[in-house]
């Protein structure tokens, strides 16, 4: 019997606290929008606030609420798009997207313009005269973009950071954080990009960088389609007018065009 | 001593000397784990300030009035079960009264029901043999020592994010050092307010 009054002390606190929670729940409980719910859980919960809300939580929130575009989950890309404008009834027009470094330089291709040892982060070097590396346009290679991306998506190799396309998600964090602002996000199947942001002149352009563009205009006079131009001694592409025949690629003398 | 006196020294030895987590250890999940940003520090404290309170105030008349003098052994089994309560309970009205501070808060709050600073204050205030009111404020100092001790370190750890630590140290082995070191300078504190 001893064993009883114990037991029954520890059942009727957990019973009232048990009995007080769903009655609090029953009756302080805010009505969450059906929809929401929905959405929330078609979307892939990785909260990585690439959409510009708070979360998976709020985003969804804020499309209920008609404030947001259905195409704005990057991880989820057009299949999370899709099941959102199912549920929200409107139509959506999507494309993957893909982040694309404009640079192929980094520390084996580029000349060295002093010795950095400082900080080992991109946006540290680049407030001492635009990195330790000749081109000021280029990657100065400390990988601000590879700590940036939650998905590993983007790896470092010979000082440079390469995208994997299989599990770059198109979030854009990378984007964000490089200080040369290399990084775009392109549709995911895109034929034809340029390598090179370097606006200087070909003769400055070629004694630093093995591998940039001099803007010599072969791959514009390769090009059947009329797609590539010429502008601040870069070749620019026109995507929409692309045929993705591969002429520049070929013509491209220094490797720029992939 | 009045009470004014000793509420004050029960207060200041709650937040310097007698510091849930750098004098008593207690609370070094979220102290490691949430203290990355001072931000999302700041929060945490709040929300464990604000449970320790609460569950405090619930957790004393419980223990005085129904398990003392002949079933002080359940302590431990009933304080769990009713701080968990009361965080769901804080939860759920948060949510329907004051939202801002809800979305604040957000997924901290839920974390703190297995926080063992929370239980460790309303057990403290129990052997300490403190009153109502003095153990209401000892919970409140233990919360306001907490959130200095988070925002020390995370001031601290955004600091060693910009240092250059040898591989070998970084990520948690520093960040133990560091929290030992900080620690250390609590040490400083001992005697004061008794």
């Amino acid at each position: 019997m001893e064993i009883l009054i114990p037991v029954i002390i520890v059942a009727v606190i957990g019973l009232i606290a048990g009995v007080g929670l769903s009655l609090a729940s029953k009756f302080m409980a805010v009505p969450i929008d059906e929809k929401q719910e929905k959405i929330r859980a078609a979307l892939p919960g990785a909260n990585c606030g690439a959409c510009g809300y708070s979360g998976c939580d709020g985003y969804a929130a804020a499309l209920v609420a008609g404030e947001a575009a259905p195409d704005k989950c990057a991880p989820g890309g057009a299949d999370a798009a899709a099941a959102i404008a199912e549920i929200l009834g409107v139509e959506v027009k999507s494309e993957a997207k893909i982040a694309f470094i404009a640079c192929k330089g980094g520390c084996e291709n580029t000349i060295t313009k002093y010795a950095y040892s400082g900080i080992q982060s991109c946006g540290a070097a680049n407030g001492l005269s635009g990195g330790p590396l000749a081109c000021e346009y280029g990657c100065i290679g400390f990988g601000d973009c590879f700590k940036a991306c939650q998905f590993g998506a983007i790896k470092m190799e010979n000082g440079r950071p390469v995208i994997c396309p299989d599990t770059c998600t198109g979030c854009g964090k990378c984007t964000l954080v490089c200080p040369k602002s290399l990084i775009s996000l392109v549709p995911k199947d895109y034929k034809t990009a340029v390598a090179c942001s370097n606006k200087k002149k070909g003769a400055t352009v070629v004694k630093n960088c093995k591998v940039s563009c001099i803007a010599c205009g072969m791959c514009a006079k390769a090009c059947e389609s009329g797609a590539i131009k010429l502008e601040n001694n870069l070749a620019v592409i026109d995507r929409s007018l692309c045929t993705g025949c591969g002429k520049c690629r070929e013509a491209c003398k220094r490797g720029v065009i992939i | 001593m009045n009470s004014n006196t000793a509420i004050a020294s029960v207060l200041l030895a709650a937040i310097l000397t007698n510091n849930m987590v750098l004098s008593k250890f207690l609370g070094i999940c979220p102290f490691l784990g949430v203290s990355k940003k001072t931000g999302t520090a700041f929060s945490m404290s709040v929300a464990v300030t604000l449970v320790m309170v609460v569950s405090t105030a619930v957790t004393w008349p419980i223990y005085h009035f129904i398990l003392a003098p002949d079933y002080t052994y359940l302590e431990t089994i009933v304080f769990i079960l009713v701080i968990a309560a009361i965080v769901q309970l804080i939860e759920i009205v948060l949510k329907r009264y004051i939202k801002p501070v809800y979305n604040a808060l957000g997924i901290y709050l839920p974390l703190i029901t297995t926080n063992c600073a929370v239980l460790g204050i309303t057990m403290l205030n129990i052997t300490n043999g403190l009153g109502f009111v003095q153990s209401l404020f000892n919970a409140l100092g233990a919360g306001l020592g907490f959130m200095l001790a988070m925002l020390l370190f995370s001031g601290v750890r955004e600091r060693l994010e910009m240092a250059d630590i040898p591989e070998f140290l970084k990520g948690l082995p520093i960040t133990l050092i560091a929290a030992s070191l900080v620690s250390l300078s609590f040490l400083g504190f001992a005697g004061i307010g008794g």
